[in-house]
C-alpha cells in the first residue's frame, strides 16, 4: 500500500524511453505523461517515431532503455497481454480485427479476455449474455449496432475502424492509445469519429496520434510534438501553436 | 572407442554431413527466397540416383554418367518449378505442402514405372571402389573419401558464388528482402529458375552418391527429405552457412550416436538436437529475415 | 460446426438445418453392416471401420488445423502412439512378462484411457517445443517430431521393429468382448460420433473462439490481454490425445500395429483427408477421410500404379477445392481464417 501523495502521480509516466532499430533511433530518450482523464495528442511528422512509441507503451515491442509506469507501477517489463489486463487498450494504425468474425464476435472477444477464463470448453461463447450484453453495449456506443452481425471483412474502412475502438472500450481501459484513428477516413466518417471521441473523453485517459490538425485541436487537452523520436514540445493547443521549435520542425511543412 | 574407430566415425559423419549439405543447399535457398516448402526436393535426389545408374549403363564412365544426370536432374528440377511449383508462391504453406506432397506420390510411381522396384546398385569407378591407408591403420573406403572430398568443394564454390559474385548478391537480396530485391531490378523470378535448377542439380549429386555407397530405390528421397529440412530449420531458413554448418552437426551427431547409444536412442538423438536448438533459438541458428 | 453470426441467433432448429449433412452421412455408415451381410461381403465392414477410425483422427487433425491454423504433420505419430500403447500392454499380457513395473493387460477399459493420456502427454512435449515457431517451422519441426518417433518404434526390437507387433491376446473391454467386427465397427462408429460432437462443442466455447481468433490475428489476440501460446498447447494436446484414442481403436481392430502406422506419408494424408472434406466444419474432414479411404482402396484395384493418379488428385484438390467437399452443401466462411 502506498501513501497518497499529495499531487496525484499522472496515469501514464514515460521517462527517458530508448528504442533503436539498426541504425535509426526511433524514441530517442522520450519522457511524456497522460494524466488521468486527459486527451493527450502526438503530432509529428511521417515517420517520427509515433506507433514505435505506441507499440512500447502496449508492450509489442520493448524498450532499449527507459521506463513505463502506469498508475505508479513499472509495467516497463510486463508482457502485452498483462498490460492489457492492467488497462491498457491499443487500436492499431492498420486496421487489426477478426475478419472471419462479426462485429458482436469481435468485440465479444474483447470482453471475454478482458473477463478471463479462456478455459471454459463447452458452453457456446456467443449464446452467453455474459459476454454478448457488454459487446452490444460498446458496439452501441461507437454507433455500430445495426452492423453488429456483419462480419468484420464486409465492413466499410471506417466502420473497421469503428469496430478498433468498440473493442478497445470493451476491455474497459483505464488508457486508450489510438494511433491514426482517422487515417484513410473521409470527411464526413472522420468528423462523425471526432464526435465520438469527444463523448468518450475524460472517461478514459487517451493517447490519441493524428494528423489531422483539427481533430487534434478539437480533441487534445495537451499536445506533444515529436521529432526524429525525441518530444521537442509538450503544452496546451496554444503553447504548441506559438511554440516556434514547432513551428520551425513539423508545422512549417504541409499542414 | 578406440582413436581409429573414432577417426573412422568422424569421416563418415562429416562425409554424410556434406551430402546432406548438398540436399539442404537447395531446399534452404529456394525456402528463403521464394517462401515456399517444397517437400519433393526429396524427389530430385532420387531422380539424379536413378538416372546416374541408367547413363552408367550407356555409357559405361561413371563420371560421365553423374555430369548427365545432374544436368538433367537440373532440367527436371526447372520443369517441375514451371509447371506445377509456380502456381503456388503466392499460396500458403498449407498449400505448398499438399501440392509437393501429390509431387511425390507422381514421381515415386513414375520412378517405378521406368525403373522398375527392384533397387539398384551403382558400380562403383575403378580407381575408388577400393579403400586407401589412412594414418593409424585405419583403412577407409576411397569412394566415401571422393564424396568427402566433392561436398567440400561444392560448399566452397557455393560459398563463393553466394557471397562474392553479382548472381549470388541477387540471391542474397532475394532471401532477405523480396520487394527490395525486385525494386532494385533484381528478376527474382529468373534468380529462381536458377537457384532451383542448381539446387536441383545439388540434390541429384548427392542422390548419385548415396545410390553409389548403399542402393537406388523408389522412395530414398524421403527420409533424407525430412533430415534436410531439421538441418534447413536448424540453420535458419534460407542461409547457406547456416545449413553447412547444422548438416555438419546433424552428420556427426547422428554418425556417433548410432554408435554410441542403444538403438532407440541413437535414430532419435538428432531430433532431439533439433528440439533443444529450436527451444532456445525458434528461428534457427542463423536466422536470415529479421 | 456452423457460422457464428447465424449461429448467435439461432433456434436448435438452425443448427440442424446447417449440420444435416454429417446426420445423414452418420446414418448412412451406421447401415454398413447390414449392407455387409446382405451382399455376403465382410470386406465391406473393414473397409467402412477404416474410414470411420480415420475419419475421427482427420476430425482431430481438423480442430487444430481448420480452426487453429496448425498445419501438423505429426498426427500419424499419435494416431501410432495410441496403437502401440494398446499393442505393448496386450504382448506383455501374453507373454506374461511385466512392462518395467506394470502387468500387461488386455482390458481396453485400462490401456485405451493409457492410451489417451499417454498421447496426450506426447503432444504436450512437442507441442511445447513447435508452438513456441510458426509457420513453415512449425510444419517441418512437427514433421521432424513425426519421423523421430517413427525410428524410435522401428528401433524397439523387443516389439518387432520394423515388422510390427501382431496381438496375440484376447482384447476385451472390461470383460465385454468388442472385437466383433460388427460391434468393433459400431464402437468407432460411436466415437466418432462422440468426437463430433466434442469438437463441435469446442470450437464454439470461449477456448475454441480464442484458438479461431489467434488463427486469424495472433497480434490482436495479444494487445486484447490473451497469451495464444497456452490455448494452442491445450488444443494441440486435445486433438493429439483424440488421434491417440482413434490409434487404440486401429490397433483394436487390426490386432497388429506396425511403424507404418506412423509414416510420415500418412500425417499427410491426414491433412489431405481434412483439406479434402473441408477444414471450415467440424465435420468436413469426415467427408474427406471417406474418399480418400475409398480412392485408396479402390485404385489399387485399377492400376499398379495408383499413386500416380492419387497424387494428381492432391494436386488438382489444391489447386481447385478451397472450401473442400463440405462447400458442396453450401459455401462457408474459413473457420480459422488463415492465408487461403
Ligand atoms: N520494425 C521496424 N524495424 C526497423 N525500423 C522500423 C521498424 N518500425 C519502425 N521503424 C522505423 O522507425 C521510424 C519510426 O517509425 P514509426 O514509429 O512507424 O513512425 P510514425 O508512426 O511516427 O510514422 C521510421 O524510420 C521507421 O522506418
Ligand atoms: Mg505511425
Amino acid at each position: 500500500m502506498q501513501a497518497a501523495a499529495p499531487q496525484p502521480r499522472p496515469l501514464l509516466e514515460v521517462k527517458g524511453l530508448q528504442k533503436r532499430f539498426s541504425g535509426i533511433v526511433a524514441t530517442n530518450n522520450l519522457s511524456l505523461d497522460v494524466r488521468a482523464g486527459e486527451t493527450h495528442a502526438l503530432i509529428g511528422p511521417n515517420g517520427a517515431g509515433k506507433t514505435t512509441l505506441i507499440a512500447q507503451l502496449q508492450g509489442e515491442l520493448s524498450p532499449d532503455a527507459g521506463e513505463i509506469w502506469l498508475n505508479g507501477r513499472d509495467i516497463t517489463r510486463e508482457p502485452a497481454h498483462r498490460r492489457a489486463h492492467l488497462g491498457i487498450a491499443r487500436s492499431f494504425q492498420i486496421t487489426s480485427v477478426f475478419p472471419q468474425f462479426t462485429v458482436l464476435a469481435n468485440v465479444a472477444l474483447a470482453v471475454q479476455a478482458q473477463a478471463g477464463h479462456g478455459f471454459k470448453f463447452f458452453r457456446e461463447a456467443w449464446k452467453d449474455p455474459a459476454l454478448t450484453a457488454p459487446a452490444r453495449e460498446a458496439i452501441e456506443r461507437i454507433g455500430l449496432s445495426h452492423r453488429a452481425e456483419t462480419h468484420a471483412e464486409d465492413l466499410s474502412h471506417g466502420e473497421r475502424r469503428q469496430l478498433e475502438l468498440a473493442m478497445a472500450l470493451a476491455m474497459k481501459p483505464k488508457l486508450l492509445l489510438l494511433d491514426e484513428p482517422m487515417a484513410g477516413m473521409g470527411r464526413q466518417d472522420g468528423q462523425r469519429m471526432t464526435k465520438i471521441l469527444q463523448g468518450l473523453k475524460q472517461t478514459y485517459a487517451i493517447l490519441i496520434v493524428e494528423h489531422d490538425m483539427d481533430a487534434v485541436f478539437a480533441l487534445a487537452d495537451r499536445i506533444s510534438v515529436l521529432v526524429a523520436g525525441a518530444a521537442i514540445a509538450t503544452g496546451t493547443a496554444d503553447s504548441i501553436r506559438n511554440d516556434p521549435a514547432v513551428k520551425a520542425a513539423y508545422l512549417g511543412h504541409g499542414s | 572407442m578406440s582413436a581409429s574407430l573414432f577417426i573412422e566415425q568422424l569421416l563418415n559423419g562429416v562425409q554424410f554431413g556434406v551430402m546432406l549439405f548438398l540436399i539442404s543447399a537447395g531446399l534452404t535457398l529456394v525456402f528463403g527466397i521464394m517462401n515456399l516448402i517444397n517437400l519433393a526436393h526429396g524427389a530430385l535426389y532420387m531422380t539424379g540416383a536413378f538416372l546416374a545408374a541408367a547413363f552408367i549403363k550407356i555409357t559405361g564412365n561413371f563420371f560421365l554418367a553423374a555430369v548427365l544426370a545432374m544436368a538433367l536432374t537440373a532440367l527436371t528440377g526447372a520443369a517441375m518449378e514451371w509447371i506445377v511449383l509456380r502456381k503456388f508462391y503466392g499460396r500458403d504453406h498449407l498449400d505448398q505442402v499438399l501440392a509437393t506432397f501429390g509431387l511425390i506420390l507422381v514421381f515415386n510411381d513414375l520412378v517405378r514405372l521406368i525403373w522398375g522396384v527392384v533397387p539398384v546398385q551403382l558400380r562403383l569407378p575403378g580407381p575408388f571402389s577400393g579403400s586407401v591407408p589412412l594414418m593409424l591403420d585405419v583403412q577407409y573406403p576411397a569412394f566415401r573419401l571422393l564424396i568427402l572430398a566433392v561436398g567440400l568443394l561444392v560448399a566452397l564454390g557455393l560459398y563463393l558464388v553466394v557471397v562474392h559474385t553479382r548472381i549470388g548478391m541477387w540471391i542474397r537480396a532475394g532471401a532477405s528482402n523480396r520487394p527490395m530485391a525486385s525494386a532494385l531490378g533484381v528478376d527474382v523470378g529468373l534468380v529462381f529458375s536458377l537457384v532451383f535448377a542448381a539446387g536441383a542439380a545439388l540434390a541429384g549429386l548427392a542422390g548419385l552418391m548415396a545410390g553409389a555407397i548403399s542402393s537406388v530405390q523408389v522412395g530414398m528421397g524421403e527420409p533424407v527429405l525430412i533430415l534436410a529440412l531439421v538441418v534447413t530449420v536448424i540453420g535458419g531458413i534460407g542461409s547457406i552457412r547456416g545449413a553447412f554448418i547444422a548438416a555438419l552437426m546433424i552428420g556427426i551427431v547422428d554418425t556417433f550416436g548410432r554408435v554410441l547409444l542403444p538403438p532407440a536412442l541413437g535414430s532419435m538423438v538428432i531430433f532431439m538436437l533439433m528440439a533443444v536448438i529450436l527451444a532456445f533459438r525458434p528461428k534457427g541458428l542463423f536466422p536470415v529475415h529479421a | 460446426m456452423p457460422d457464428i453470426s447465424k449461429h448467435a441467433a439461432s433456434p436448435p432448429a438452425a443448427v440442424l438445418a446447417a449440420s444435416w449433412p454429417i446426420l445423414v452421412l452418420l446414418a448412412a455408415l451406421a447401415l454398413v453392416p447390414a449392407l455387409s451381410a446382405a451382399v455376403d461381403n465382410p470386406f465391406l465392414i473393414r473397409l467402412f471401420t477404416r474410414v470411420v477410425i480415420f475419419a475421427i483422427v482427420a476430425a482431430a487433425l481438423n480442430f487444430v488445423l481448420g480452426f487453429g491454423a496448425l498445419v501438423s504433420l505429426m498426427h500419424a505419430a499419435f494416431f501410432g502412439i495410441g496403437a502401440y500403447v494398446v499393442a505393448i500392454f496386450a504382448f506383455h499380457d501374453f507373454d506374461g512378462s511385466p512392462l518395467w513395473i506394470f502387468p500387461g493387460t488386455s482390458n481396453l477399459a485400462v490401456t485405451i484411457p493409457l492410451a489417451v493420456v499417454l498421447t496426450g502427454l506426447a503432444a504436450a512435449l512437442t507441442g511445447v517445443v513447435s508452438l513456441r515457431t510458426s509457420g513453415a517451422y512449425f510444419i517441418m519441426i512437427t514433421l521432424a517430431f513425426n519421423q523421430m518417433l517413427f525410428y524410435f518404434f522401428v528401433a524397439l526390437q523387443k516389439y518387432g521393429g520394423d515388422d510390427g507387433l501382431q496381438i496375440l491376446s484376447n482384447l476385451d473391454f472390461a470383460g465385454l468382448n468388442i472385437s466383433k467386427r460388427v460391434t468393433f465397427f459400431y464402437v468407432s462408429l460411436g466415437v466418432l460420433a462422440a468426437s463430433l460432437l466434442f469438437f463441435g462443442r469446442l470450437v464454439n466455447s470461449r477456448f475454441g473462439v480464442i484458438l479461431r481468433a489467434a488463427a486469424q490475428n495472433e497480434r490482436r489476440v495479444i494487445a486484447l490481454g490473451i497469451s495464444p501460446l497456452r490455448y494452442k498447447l491445450a488444443a494441440f494436446v486435445i486433438s493429439g490425445a483424440v488421434t491417440g484414442l482413434a490409434g487404440a481403436l486401429w490397433a483394436t481392430g487390426q490386432q497388429f500395429v506396425s511403424p507404418s502406422d506412423l509414416s510420415w506419408v500418412r500425417s499427410a494424408d491426414f491433412v489431405v483427408m481434412a483439406v479434402l472434406g473441408g477444414m471450415a466444419r467440424v465435420w468436413g474432414p469426415v467427408l474427406g477421410a471417406l474418399v480418400i479411404v475409398l480412392l485408396e482402396a479402390l485404385l489399387p484395384g485399377l492400376t499398379l500404379y495408383w499413386q500416380l493418379p492419387f497424387g494428381l488428385i492432391v494436386i488438382l484438390i489444391v489447386v481447385y477445392l478451397q472450401g473442400g467437399l463440405a462447400d458442396l452443401f453450401g459455401k462457408m466462411r474459413p473457420a480459422a481464417g488463415g492465408g487461403h
